[in-house]
């Protein structure tokens, strides 16, 4: 292994139904449900994970999702946009946290 | 990778036929006023093949002897032959269905001025490339400057009746994917190109068809240099769809080349892939009986036509 993350495991995928599957089996149904046209459409969920894995910084969600995004019709507009969405929370959260901080300090100083 | 043929073995079609012919798909010429990026012909400019006036005039006898209910013209720019506007004249007074694949700028080459009116008075159902609603991509994918004249091509259509809700005059769009990925299912897409070209640009259209990039020609060189083919091969067959076999258009098409070679469709021609041995080969030789239960020629490349929800020159092929 030269890498920790080899963009070829991606299609390794399934090696994760080897011990347990009947969970795996479970995610799988559960995750084709969530990510199949329902309320939102499949080009509206597939910005949302492409969102979500930038959040979470996954290089396998991100390759997928950039790829799903596309092949559900989006463009790099879209897809900018989503991403900043993803960053605007972080950001917000980070911040939001700053609160956090204040309420310690105050805590502790006179 | 397993062969496409075995893949269609297993599932019981250990010989693919054809189901009837009924339609002709005529290639005029490679010489195109564009250079896509995506060509399966890598058709241009400077491509000198041009299918010739005899060779035409054997399309007609063809469609006017066995009854060929559409011809579906395409190139290269198919109104770029010399003998375009003949062959559609022909055929129009045989009663054939009409399509033309246009590319849409070819309005604005030099001597096509009166083009649009053409297409209307012999009621030509026009099948207008735009791979999507956004100039940059159209731009990279087609040449500089394609979609801004793709646009007042489509305006010029709308304003003769083509793309009118209830206008016989039939206007559908071609989207194909921008790199090496799979095109979207066509319902949901074809609504935001109906908002963002009505919303944007005032235009509208019949219907929205969605086309693969068939791993050959230009797109197969470039998914070469991006070292991308193999990965693209391999999700082509990881989504191959047994439902979209009975639908194929191999199985109820003839492909004629500028030639006059018969191939079983346009991919085929582009490979050089002639029918199988025993075929009537040339637009001369064309015997219906022979060639409407005829078996195909299959190669790899056919797993960009079973892929997914299937596609073909007609759009999709299964439901999704």
């Amino acid at each position: 292994m030269s890498h920790y993350y080899e963009e070829n495991d991606l299609e390794r995928f399934d090696e994760m139904g080897k011990y347990r599957p009947d969970l795996y089996e479970n995610f799988m149904n559960y995750y084709q449900g969530v990510m199949s046209a329902g309320a939102l459409s499949v080009r509206e969920k597939a910005l949302i994970a492409l969102a979500v894995a930038h959040a979470v910084q996954c290089p396998y969600c991100i390759d997928a999702y950039t790829r799903g995004s596309l092949e559900a019709g989006s463009n790099l507009e879209e897809m900018t946009e989503a991403i900043h969405v993803a960053a605007a929370i972080r950001g917000g959260a980070t911040l939001i946290h700053g609160i956090q901080a204040h309420n310690a300090a105050a805590k502790i100083t006179l | 990778m397993l062969p496409f043929a075995r893949q269609l073995a297993h599932l019981g079609y250990a010989d693919l036929k054809a189901k009837n012919v009924s339609t002709l798909q005529v290639n005029l010429g490679w010489r195109c006023n564009q250079s896509c990026k995506h060509c399966h012909l890598m058709a241009g400019p400077h491509r000198p093949e041009q299918m010739e006036r005899d060779t035409i005039d054997a399309i007609v006898r063809v469609v006017e002897r066995w009854s060929i209910p559409s011809v579906d013209l395409t190139g290269g720019a198919p109104e770029l032959n010399p003998h375009y506007e003949h062959l559609v004249e022909r055929l129009d007074r045989s009663g054939t269905h009409i399509i033309t694949r246009s590319n849409l700028t070819i309005l604005f080459e030099p001597g096509q001025e009166h083009l649009a009116e053409f297409y209307r008075d012999h009621r030509v159902e026009l099948v207008c490339s735009l791979p999507y609603y956004q100039e940059d991509l159209v731009d990279r994918l087609r040449g500089a400057g394609v979609f801004q004249k793709s646009l007042e091509a489509l305006r010029r259509l709308n304003r003769l009746g083509y793309g009118q809700p209830e206008s016989g005059l039939k206007l559908n769009l071609m989207y194909n994917p921008a790199g090496a990925y799979l095109p979207p299912e066509p319902g949901a897409l074809e609504e935001v190109f109906r908002r963002e070209l009505a919303q944007r640009y005032g235009i509208q259209f019949h219907q929205l068809l969605t086309l693969l990039n068939m791993p050959i020609g230009r797109f197969k060189e470039f998914l070469e240099r991006s070292r991308n083919y193999e990965r693209y091969m391999g999700k082509l067959v990881s989504v191959f769809n047994p439902a979209t076999v009975s639908g194929l258009m191999c199985r109820s098409l003839i492909s004629v080349a500028w030639d006059g070679r018969l191939y079983d469709c346009d991919f085929n021609q582009a490979m050089d892939l002639s029918l199988l041995a025993g075929l009537p080969q040339t637009i001369g030789d064309f015997d219906l009986p022979a060639l409407a239960s005829r078996s195909i020629h299959l190669g790899d490349h056919c797993y960009g036509c079973t892929a997914g929800q299937g596609s073909s020159c007609g759009g999709r092929l299964a439901e999704g």
